[in-house]
């Protein structure tokens, strides 16, 4: 299993305390391509922070590839962050003053990767997700969807184990919104990417195998979605 | 290496008139520092010049007037150094520290005539040792010998520019060398030529103290002896060792062992250890005065770096979302304050290097007259290379410590929180 979390209980310590997470019981397989589902408040949000190990919990364990991940220094949960996780946010969060092939190679370069190698690579990203001509542009020249795929070809440059999407279609259009959720599918399908897509769209929820209903701090159910067959709207869209 | 100068560069390109005020205050800082240094070196140098004449380690001892009553002698009584006192200087009683011993007699001014040309001049009478103790450089023949003090020789050894002035403007002083002049009554021998010091208070020329002595009815009195010493080496020891020996000299005279006024001590080692600390003092003053003017620009580039920390909090977070260690993100604020305070730290220290040169070239020339004499007020006002590395390594320390802080703030951001941010 590739992401295996027993009991994750969160508190927040604001003035008052507030308890997020209250024991979430999660297992994902290598391959698989699962969104999780709910409301604003329920905590899909810090529980893909915690996956991503961007915050940490208060109670259980994440195995994640079979590390433990738990009261990480900073250096470690940046080194795990770097080789294990790709982050699709957004608010793409793509660094203004740098060109986009800038942006998808620089992962590799806290990895260390030379100069003309990291280059190579993240050109040969671009070209694949057809932004090749693109390269040198910075991101307020690119449209949303464009900024989109940079950011993704950003997650996946250092071959990842899993890819965390954080509603990866709330700034685009229902037509940018469909060809970026086509992508990730594809990733799936043909490089076989573990993708977590973090969602409140029920549209964007039905592109993935799984969903997994997230509601006030537990898990709900598991639907299985081979089908795609799961959204209320209908199966062709995305609902905006 | 090179895409952390490439990040640097287009942080500093994003912000150009905010990095050249910033940069400004460091720049005036420097400026400041090298400026004061150099200004407080032409004047320490202008000071050391009129202190080299001599060697450092000896003493000149003079007679003075008592102040004490002592042996039946009332107060006021003026006491006359002489050959007794030289002997006794010599005696095992010093021996242990005192290594070559010359007197001086001054007599003058008398008339030097030779070739019918007319100059006034002093006499000196002393011992061979004395030219090793002034510093006295000839530049013909010889100075004064043990031969001309024993057989009581009229010998002479000529200033420079009295020698000048006796060939009427010639430069030829080998020419001198055998030549007679006369002076108060008595025909000289020249035997060497030495060259004069234009800081010297007085031009004299030299002569055998015994000659002298015999020759001008002086008996056996002198005005001052002189003498090398070795193994004295703190004030303390410099003090204890003038207390005996002025002692000893008050009792040959009869005078009160502790009067300090009888016999007056010129000790150029003491005098020249606190000449030492004084100029350590000064140039201690201008480095804090002048780092004191650049902890403003170091502030003003910390503040700077904090607001861009600030302004770049979201960026921070994205950059270790995706892998930036703390100290990645640490690197990048240090470099840039290093950067911006070595770059314009740089430019300051250029520009005072040139201020200082602008010195030396107008004041550092000027010269005033002072009693007949000519002092240079300013001589040669620049820092040397050692100051400037000694500022390349300030630079850098205080660059780090101007982004320290706030690269500390940037190392803590929290991916979490800095991604929440709008």
């Amino acid at each position: 299993m590739l992401i295996d979390l027993r009991q994750i209980h969160k508190t927040y310590n604001n003035g008052q305390p507030l308890h997020v997470l209250k024991g979430i019981d999660l297992g994902i397989d290598e391959g698989e391509f699962v969104s999780i589902m709910g409301a604003s408040g329920s905590g899909k949000s810090t529980l893909l922070n915690i996956l991503g190990i961007l915050d940490n919990y208060d109670e259980g364990e994440y195995w994640l590839d079979g590390n433990l991940i738990k009261d990480l220094s900073e250096k470690e949960a940046a080194h795990y962050r770097n080789r294990l996780i790709g982050f699709v946010f957004q608010s793409f969060n793509l660094i203004n003053f740098k060109t986009a092939v800038e942006n998808v190679e620089l992962p590799l370069y806290y990895q260390g990767v030379s100069r003309k190698k990291r280059n190579e690579l993240a050109m040969s990203y671009l070209e694949h997700f057809g932004l090749a001509d693109w390269a040198t542009h910075y991101p307020n020249e690119l449209s949303g969807g464009q900024k989109q795929r940079v950011a993704i070809a950003r997650a996946l440059i250092t071959r990842p184990r899993i890819l965390l999407a954080d509603e990866p279609t709330g700034a685009l259009d229902s037509k940018t919104s469909v060809e970026v959720m086509n992508l990730l599918t594809e990733l799936n399908r043909t490089e076989k990417v573990t993708i977590i897509v973090v969602t409140h769209e029920s549209g964007v929820a039905n592109c993935t195998d799984k969903i997994i209903h997230i509601k006030d701090g537990i898990i709900g159910e598991t639907t299985l979605n081979e089908q795609h067959q799961s959204s209320i709207f209908g199966t062709e869209t995305i609902m905006k | 290496m090179k895409d952390l100068l490439t990040e640097i560069w287009e942080s500093i390109r994003r912000n150009k008139l905010r990095t050249a005020l910033t940069g400004f205050a460091v720049a005036w800082g420097i400026f400041m520092l090298i400026v004061l240094l150099g200004a407080g070196n032409g004047l320490m140098n202008a000071f050391m010049n009129q202190g080299d004449r001599f060697a450092t380690n000896t003493m000149a001892v003079f007679g003075g007037v008592t102040s004490k009553p002592a042996n039946g002698y009332q107060t006021g009584r003026r006491i006359l150094l002489n050959d007794n006192d030289i002997v006794l200087t010599q005696s095992a009683l010093f021996a242990e520290h005192v290594d070559k011993i010359s007197p001086e007699l001054f007599k003058g001014p008398y008339t030097l005539v030779f070739n019918n040309r007319h100059i006034s001049a002093y006499l000196n009478g002393c011992y061979p040792t004395l030219q090793e103790m002034n510093r006295i450089e000839m530049f013909e023949g010889r100075f004064i010998n043990q031969n001309d003090i024993q057989m009581q020789r009229k010998a002479i050894v000529l200033a420079a520019s009295h020698a000048i002035e006796l060939m009427n403007g010639g430069e030829d002083y080998a020419s001198m060398i055998g030549k007679t002049v006369t002076a108060g009554g008595i025909t000289w021998q020249v035997v060497g030529v030495y060259k004069t010091d234009r800081t010297a208070q007085r031009v004299e020329d030299f002569v055998p103290v015994t000659t002298m002595q015999v020759l001008m009815n002086e008996t056996n009195s002198v005005d001052q002896i002189n003498f090398s010493f070795h193994g004295l080496t703190t004030e303390e020891e410099n003090e204890q060792f003038e207390k005996t020996y002025r002692a000893a000299l008050n009792r040959a005279h009869k005078a009160a062992p502790d009067d300090e006024s009888s016999i007056w001590i010129w000790n150029r080692f003491t005098q020249n250890m606190q000449m030492n600390k004084g100029t350590h003092y000064i140039r201690t003053a201008l480095w804090v005065l002048g780092i004191l003017t650049l902890v403003g620009g170091i502030v003003g580039v910390s503040n700077i770096m904090l607001i861009t920390v600030k302004e770049r909090t979201r960026e921070f977070g994205v950059r270790k979302a995706i892998g930036a260690s703390p100290w990645a993100v640490m690197k990048l604020i240090l470099a840039e304050s290093v950067s911006i305070t070595a770059l314009f730290g740089y430019i300051g220290m250029f520009l005072g290097m040139v201020a200082c040169e602008v010195m030396k070239m107008t004041v550092g020339q000027s010269s005033v007259e002072f009693f007949g004499e000519t002092v240079r007020l300013f001589v040669n006002p620049t820092v040397s290379l050692s100051i400037s590395f000694g500022v390349t390594i300030l630079l850098v320390v205080a660059g780090t410590l101007a982004g320290l802080s706030p690269a500390m703030k940037a190392a803590r951001i929290r991916p979490i929180e800095a991604l929440n941010e709008t």
